[in-house]
């Protein structure tokens, strides 16, 4: 009996069905995480004194940093879910890596944009191609064509094996990204908060720009667990209007085959 | 192994020439570039370098939504997938037929265009160099990029949208050596060996990654 029982465990969400209902209770509670922690997070980078340097335009920082980060941690969740599909083959984990495409190429804009709009005040100009920025703009074009990718084919399950293994191997671009300002000494300035030392920021910055972070990810998981959910959808959407069209073929016979 | 590449270089030799199309390919590209950026020479000899590799980078995307198009269409690929050898292995000496068609005569043919561009001996040296080492890991990056968009009937400018980011680090590298060896201060034999260590990594994980891709699309 003891053996018979199956332990609960985090494969059960793995599920669908089971997935679908887990999704169901935790977005409701998502959404307000997700708008408590921006509203203090929001609150908290407005009230952030000016720097003595850059004055008020530090506050870019609160928006694009974690855009940023956000670009690379949905790179990340998009390569682990591409080894669940390669390793286990799961339809979930392609549900995940596909929903999670468009977030990451939005996050990539926005850190790119907002980048932009900082460094003309601060650097003279609007774009430079410096390492980083590079970088991050080929990350886009891997998004971008990633996506393209996945709306190539008639069939959405063949596409799953394809977009994994194109999205493990342009995974080589997100070390390049984290080390870009190490090795190339260009223009963006090297990492000051993720250092092995202690962050080189003041308190009064570091403690908003974590909260933001908090925040990014808290959208991100919200998105991305409605995008699985209307992927989902979708899909017993088509797999009815298949089965559908298959009854109706066989009720009505083909007037031609005679 | 040996008569796989054989049978490769020859069908691509008797359809077409896809050799020739390659360098004539190559040709129109480096010749485009002086009517945009004006018959400069001192300005021309300095962007060499890079109008070479961005051609040979342009002409080996070329023939790559053919690499395993046509076995695919006449159910060869099947057979390549099921045989007792490696499948990697064979995309391998694939990939291999794929470089000796096109990143080859790309390289023969740099002295010719490398003094059309008005580029120094010791240039052409070392543009001829950074291609042979680093054209091969366009075609083994490329294969990746062919095995996935293998089952897409126009899948021609998606590998190229996807296999072109992934192939900059070999354009970055290339392009550093030969600044290195005609400027002083930059060093030549650092991005050099980075070529090659690309180049030797991609030959290795270019042809793993696509026969996961081709195995599990055969069935």
């Amino acid at each position: 009996m003891s053996s018979e029982t199956i332990k609960p465990s985090i494969w059960a969400f793995a599920n669908p069905t089971r997935f679908m209902g887990f999704a169901n209770k935790a977005i409701p509670v998502l959404v307000i995480i997700t708008f408590l922690l921006l509203a203090v997070g929001l609150w908290l980078s407005f009230i952030a004194p000016e720097d003595y340097q850059q004055g008020y335009t530090v506050l870019i920082m609160f928006i694009h940093v974690p855009a940023a980060w956000l670009a690379m941690m949905t790179y990340s969740v998009m390569s682990i879910s591409a080894i669940g599909t390669i390793v286990w083959r799961h339809p979930l984990a392609d549900v995940s890596l596909r929903s999670a495409a468009p977030l990451g190429a939005m996050f990539t804009i926005l850190a790119l944009a907002t980048g932009s709009l900082w460094g003309k005040p601060m650097w003279g100009t609007w774009w430079e191609w410096d390492a980083r920025m590079t970088s991050v703009l080929v990350l886009l074009i891997i998004y971008l064509g990633l996506i393209a990718l996945s709306k190539a084919f008639d069939e959405p399950s063949e596409a799953a094996l394809p977009l994994a293994v194109m999205t493990l191997t342009g995974f080589a671009i997100i070390p390049i990204i984290k080390f870009s300002v190490d090795w190339w000494n260009t223009l963006h300035q090297p990492a000051s908060v993720s250092r092995l030392d202690k962050p080189a920021m003041g308190p009064e910055f570091l403690y908003p720009l974590l909260i933001m972070a908090l925040a990014y990810m808290a959208i991100f998981f919200t998105l991305h667990m409605m995008a699985m959910r209307n992927e989902i959808l979708n899909r017993r959407i088509r797999t009815m209007k298949m089965s559908a069209a298959r009854k109706q073929s066989v009720t009505i016979p083909n007037e031609g085959a005679t | 192994m040996t008569a796989l590449l054989k049978r490769e270089i020859l069908l691509s030799i008797r359809a077409g020439g896809s050799a020739l199309t390659g360098v004539l390919f190559f040709l129109a590209v480096v010749s485009v570039f002086p009517f945009a950026v004006g018959p400069d020479t001192k300005l021309l000899s300095h962007l060499a370098p890079a109008i070479l590799w961005i051609g040979a980078l342009l002409a080996s995307l070329l023939g790559l939504d053919r690499l395993f198009a046509q076995e695919r269409e006449d159910g060869s690929l099947d057979m390549l997938v099921m045989q007792s050898h490696p499948l990697a292995l064979t995309i391998f000496v694939k990939a291999l037929a794929h470089w000796i068609m096109t990143g080859l005569p790309l390289v023969l043919a740099t002295p010719l265009f490398g003094v059309m561009l008005n580029l120094s001996p010791l240039g052409i040296g070392a543009t001829m160099i950074t291609l042979l080492a680093g054209t091969p890991a366009i075609s083994f990056i490329g294969a990746v990029g062919a095995a996935v968009s293998v089952k897409l009937p126009r899948g021609g400018m998606l590998i190229s949208v996807l296999v072109l980011p992934l192939v900059i680090p070999v354009l970055i590298f290339g392009v550093a050596a030969i600044t290195g060896a005609l400027e002083d201060p930059a060093p030549f034999t650092a991005p050099f060996l980075f070529v090659c260590a690309i180049t030797l990594f991609t030959s290795v994980l270019g042809p793993l990654a696509a026969s996961i891709m081709l195995r599990h699309s055969a069935d």
